[in-house]
C-alpha cells in the first residue's frame, strides 16, 4: 500500500442543498484531517454539486476519508482523481500596483504564465493566470518581489480526461 | 383534505407503526402536542430531554423496532444531544423530532433557536429540517428508513413551529425498506472462508453488536455449533451466543475474561462478525490476534480496515453473510469431529480452569458481584432484560450474569453514558410489558436520571433498579487507586440521597440491606413488589473489576486482582 504521504485529489457528486458542504467538512475535520483546497460547483445537474477537495494523506487514510465520505447520505459517489488522467487547473487572481520600475517585469512574467490583465485602474491591475499547481506556485514566487496587493486562489480543479 | 402539519406528523408515525412516543413539551412544540391530546398515540412524559431519547434508545434495542422521542426547540433540543451521541456510537436507530422556532426566524438568534442540525451532524447518522409542508410526509419516512437500514443509527428532524401549522394534503409516503434478505449463492469469499476454517486449528469467533441489530443470533448458534468454533462477544454483542454455552468464552477486552482474552492471542483463525474493534476491545493494536488471520464481515465499509488490519473483509450484513456460509457448510456437509478441536477446545478449557471468573467472596459484606450472581439465579430463564449504567456495575452485569438471548442486555457501550440505563429500563419496559426489566446501577450513574422515577410511577412502569451502592464512582476510584497511588480526587460518593426515602419520595417501593444474607430476600422482595422498585445495596467500597488490561495494553497482559482471588 502507498504509505506516501501526498497531496490528494478527490471528486465528490453531492446532492445541492444548503448543508451538504458542511457535512463533508466535518467528517473531515472531526476526524483529524485537513482540507488543502476546495472547489464547488453544480453540474449539468442543477440537483446535484460536484466538490473537488485536496487533502494530504497516506493511501490508508485516504480509503478512510473515501468511506466515511461515502456514508453521508447526501454523497453520490466519490472519485479519487490522484491516480487517474485528469486534466488539473488552479486559477490566481492577483491585485498589483504598477511602477515604472516593474512594469516590464510584470508584463515578461504574464507572458511566460501565460496569464493576462482583467482590468486596470490608474495604476492598480488585476492579472489572472490559471495553470497547474506548481505553475501557479511559481508565477506567485516570481511576482511577489514585485510588490503585491493582494489575492486570491481557486484550489485545484479536475476533470478525467475520458469517460 | 388539507391537513395541518402536525396531524401529518402524526399519520405519519402511524403508517411508521410507531406505537410510542417518549417527549417533553414546549412552546415550539406546542401545536403537535395539541394534537397528541387526542390521544391517537401514546405519549411518554419525561422528566428530562435526555430521558427520552435514551428511553427511545431503550425500547429500540428491546424490540428492534425505531425509537422515537419528541422535543422542544432550543434547551430541548439541546438536551438530546447526549442520548443522540449514545444512539451514534452504538448504531441504535432511533428518530427524533425537535420543535424549531418559525422559519422566518431561523437565523435571529429568537428566543429558543438553536442551530440544533450544526450541533447533531457529527453525532446522526443524518439529520434533516423540513422547511416547507409538502416535504413532511417523505423525510419523515425517509428518515425511519436511515434510522434502521444498513449500519442503523440516529435521525433527527427539526420542525418548524410556522411549518406545524401549515396545510397540505396527506399522501401515505411509499418509501419502502428493502425486504428480509434472501439466502445468497455463496460467494468466493464464502469459499475462501470455509478453505481457512478447514486448515485453522485454533479458530475463533469474535462477534459483536451487528449480530444482534442484524437479527443475526440464530445464524451465528448455527455456525458455531456446526464447526466447532468457540465464542467471544464484545459488550454490545451479549446475549447473541447463549451464555450458558460450553463454547462461550465471555466478553474479551479491557475486563473480559481471561480465557477470551487469551483464545485471541493465541487463535489462528478469528472470524469477526458485526464488531468494530473497538480500543476496549482491542488493547494494544500491534499485539491483538497476532497469530491469526482475521475475517472481518461488516455492513458498514468504513469499519472495515479501520483499526485492525483485515485479511478477509467481507461487506455485508452478519444475516445475510451467516445464511450464505451456513448453506456452504450444509451443501459441503462440513462436519468438525471432537478429535479435530480437541487440541484447541482443551487448551481453552485449561485457561477457564486456571482463571476462572470469581472474586473473593465475604460473609461480612456483600459484594456486588454477588448480588448479581444472585439475580441471575432468580431471573435466568430469557424473561428478564437487563439494563446497566456506567462504570463498575456495568462491567460486573457483563461479567456474572449470563445472557441466553439477544436484545436482552442494553448498556451504553460506545459513550459510556452514566444515566443511560434507568431511562433505557423505561423504553425496555414499554416494548416488552411482560418481562422482569432490571438497570443494574452505580450510586452516581443513578443520580444522573434520577428524575425519570416520577415518569415511572405516572406510568406504572413497573423497572427494579438495583443499586451497587459503593458510595464511589467507582470506576474512576479503581483506575486512581491502580494508577494513581489511591489519590481518590473527587470520586467519593458519600454524599448521596438516603434512595429508600428518596423512593418513597417520589411514590414507589424502597429497600435496602447490607447483609451478605439478606441479599436474596432483598431481591425476591423487589422484584415480587409491584411497580417500579429501588432496591439499594451497600456493597464493599472498594471492590475493583478483575481481570483488567491496562488501557492502550496487550491484552494477553492482564492484572487479575489479588492472587487469592482465583479459586
Ligand atoms: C456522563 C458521564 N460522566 C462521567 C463519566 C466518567 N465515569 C465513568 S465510570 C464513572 C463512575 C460511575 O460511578 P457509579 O455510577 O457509582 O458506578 P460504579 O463504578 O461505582 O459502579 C464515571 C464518573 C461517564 N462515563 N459518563
Ligand atoms: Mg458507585
Amino acid at each position: 500500500m502507498e504509505r506516501e504521504k501526498k497531496e490528494r485529489i478527490l471528486s465528490l457528486l453531492v446532492s445541492n442543498k444548503p448543508d451538504v458542504l458542511a457535512r463533508v467538512a466535518g467528517t473531515l475535520g472531526g476526524r483529524g484531517y485537513n482540507i488543502e483546497t476546495l472547489c464547488v460547483d453544480a453540474t449539468l445537474d442543477p440537483k446535484v454539486s460536484k466538490i473537488i477537495l485536496t487533502t494530504i494523506a497516506d493511501q490508508p487514510t485516504l480509503t478512510k476519508i473515501e468511506k466515511q465520505l461515502m456514508k453521508l447520505i447526501d454523497v453520490q459517489k466519490v472519485t479519487d482523481l490522484t491516480k487517474m488522467a485528469t486534466v488539473m487547473r488552479e486559477m490566481m487572481l492577483v491585485r498589483m500596483r504598477l511602477t515604472d520600475k516593474n512594469k516590464a517585469d510584470v508584463a515578461l512574467i504574464i507572458d511566460t504564465f501565460r496569464g493576462r490583465v482583467v482590468t486596470l485602474n490608474g495604476d492598480h491591475c488585476v492579472i489572472e493566470i490559471s495553470g497547474m499547481r506548481e505553475e501557479i506556485e511559481k508565477a506567485l514566487q516570481s511576482l511577489t518581489p514585485l510588490g503585491i496587493d493582494d489575492m486570491a486562489r481557486t484550489g485545484i480543479i479536475a476533470l478525467e480526461r475520458t469517460k | 383534505m388539507k391537513i395541518k402539519g402536525s396531524q401529518i406528523l402524526i399519520q405519519a408515525l402511524k403508517q411508521e407503526g410507531v406505537d410510542v412516543i417518549f417527549g417533553y413539551p414546549g412552546g415550539a412544540v406546542i401545536d403537535i402536542y395539541d394534537e397528541l391530546h387526542k390521544g391517537n398515540i401514546r405519549h411518554i412524559l419525561v422528566r428530562h430531554e435526555q430521558g427520552a431519547v435514551h428511553a427511545a434508545d431503550g425500547y429500540a434495542r428491546a424490540s428492534g423496532k425505531v425509537g422515537v422521542a419528541l422535543v422542544t426547540s432550543g434547551p430541548g433540543a439541546s438536551n438530546t444531544v447526549t442520548g443522540i451521541a449514545n444512539a451514534h456510537l452504538d448504531s441504535i436507530p432511533i428518530v427524533v423530532f425537535t420543535g424549531q422556532v418559525p422559519t422566518s426566524l431561523i437565523g435571529t438568534d429568537a428566543f429558543q433557536e438553536v442551530d440544533i442540525i450544526g450541533i447533531t451532524r457529527p453525532c446522526t447518522k443524518h439529520n434533516f429540517q423540513v422547511r416547507r409542508v409538502e416535504e413532511l410526509t417523505r423525510t419523515i419516512s425517509e428518515a425511519f428508513h436511515i434510522a434502521r437500514s444498513d449500519r442503523p443509527g440516529p435521525v433527527l428532524i427539526d420542525l418548524p413551529k410556522d411549518v406545524m401549522n401549515a396545510m397540505a394534503e396527506y399522501t401515505p409516503s411509499s418509501f419502502r425498506d428493502e425486504e428480509e434478505p434472501q439466502p445468497r449463492p455463496p460467494s468466493k469469499k464464502a469459499f475462501q472462508v470455509l478453505d481457512m476454517l478447514s486448515e485453522a486449528k485454533n479458530p475463533l469467533i469474535l462477534s459483536g453488536g451487528g449480530i444482534i441489530l442484524g437479527g443475526a443470533s440464530q445464524e451465528l448458534r448455527e455456525m458455531a455449533w456446526r464447526t466447532k468454533t468457540p465464542v467471544t462477544s464484545t459488550l454490545m454483542g451479549l446475549g447473541a451466543f447463549p451464555g450458558t454455552d460450553p463454547l462461550w468464552l465471555g466478553m474479551p477486552g479491557m475486563h473480559g475474561t481471561y480465557y477470551a482474552n487469551m483464545a485471541i492471542s493465541h487463535c489462528d483463525l478469528m472470524i469477526t462478525l458485526g464488531c468494530r474493534f473497538d480500543d476496549r476491545v482491542t488493547g494494544k493494536i500491534d499485539t491483538f490476534a497476532r497469530n491469526a488471520k482475521i475475517v472481518h464481515v461488516d455492513v458498514d465499509p468504513s469499519s472495515i480496515n479501520k483499526n485492525v488490519m483485515i485479511d478477509v473483509p467481507i461487506v455485508s450484513d452478519c444475516k445475510s453473510a451467516l445464511r450464505s456460509f451456513n448453506q456452504l457448510l450444509k451443501e459441503k456437509n462440513f462436519t468438525v469431529t471432537g478429535d479435530q478441536r480437541r487440541e484447541w477446545l482443551g487448551l481453552i478449557d485449561g485457561w477457564k480452569r486456571d482463571v476462572p471468573l470469581s472474586y473473593c467472596r465475604s460473609d461480612e459484606v456483600i459484594k456486588p458481584q454477588f448480588v448479581i450472581e444472585t439475580l441471575y439465579e432468580l431471573t435466568r430463564g430469557g424473561n428478564t432484560i437487563i439494563t446497566t449504567e456506567v462504570g463498575q456495575n456495568q462491567m460486573w452485569a457483563a461479567q456474572f450474569y449470563k445472557y441466553d438471548y439477544p436484545n436482552t442486555f442494553l448498556s451504553s457501550g460506545g459513550l459510556g453514558t452514566m444515566g443511560y440505563g434507568f431511562p433505557a429500563a423505561i423504553g425496555a419496559q414499554l416494548a416488552h410489558p411482560d418481562k422482569l426489566v432490571v438497570d443494574i446501577a452505580g450510586d452516581g450513574s443513578i443520580q444522573m436520571n434520577i428524575q425519570e422515577l416520577a415518569t415511572a410511577v405516572q406510568y406504572k412502569i413497573p423497572v427494579k433498579i438495583v443499586i451497587l451502592n459503593n458510595g464511589y464512582l467507582g470506576m474512576v476510584r479503581q483506575w486512581q487507586e491502580l494508577f494513581y497511588e489511591k489519590r481518590y480526587s473527587h470520586t467519593d460518593m458519600t454524599h448521596a440521597p438516603d434512595f429508600v426515602k428518596l423512593a418513597e419520595a417520589y411514590g414507589l417501593t424502597g429497600f435496602r440491606t447490607g447483609k451478605p444474607a439478606e441479599v436474596e430476600k432483598v431481591l425476591r422482595r423487589g422484584i415480587s413488589t409491584p411497580g417500579p422498585v429501588i432496591m439499594d445495596f451497600q456493597v464493599a467500597r472498594e471492590e475493583c473489576v478483575y481481570p483488567m488490561v491496562k488501557p492502550g495494553g496487550p491484552i494477553h497482559e492482564m492484572t487479575l486482582g489479588s492472587r487469592e482471588m482465583v479459586n
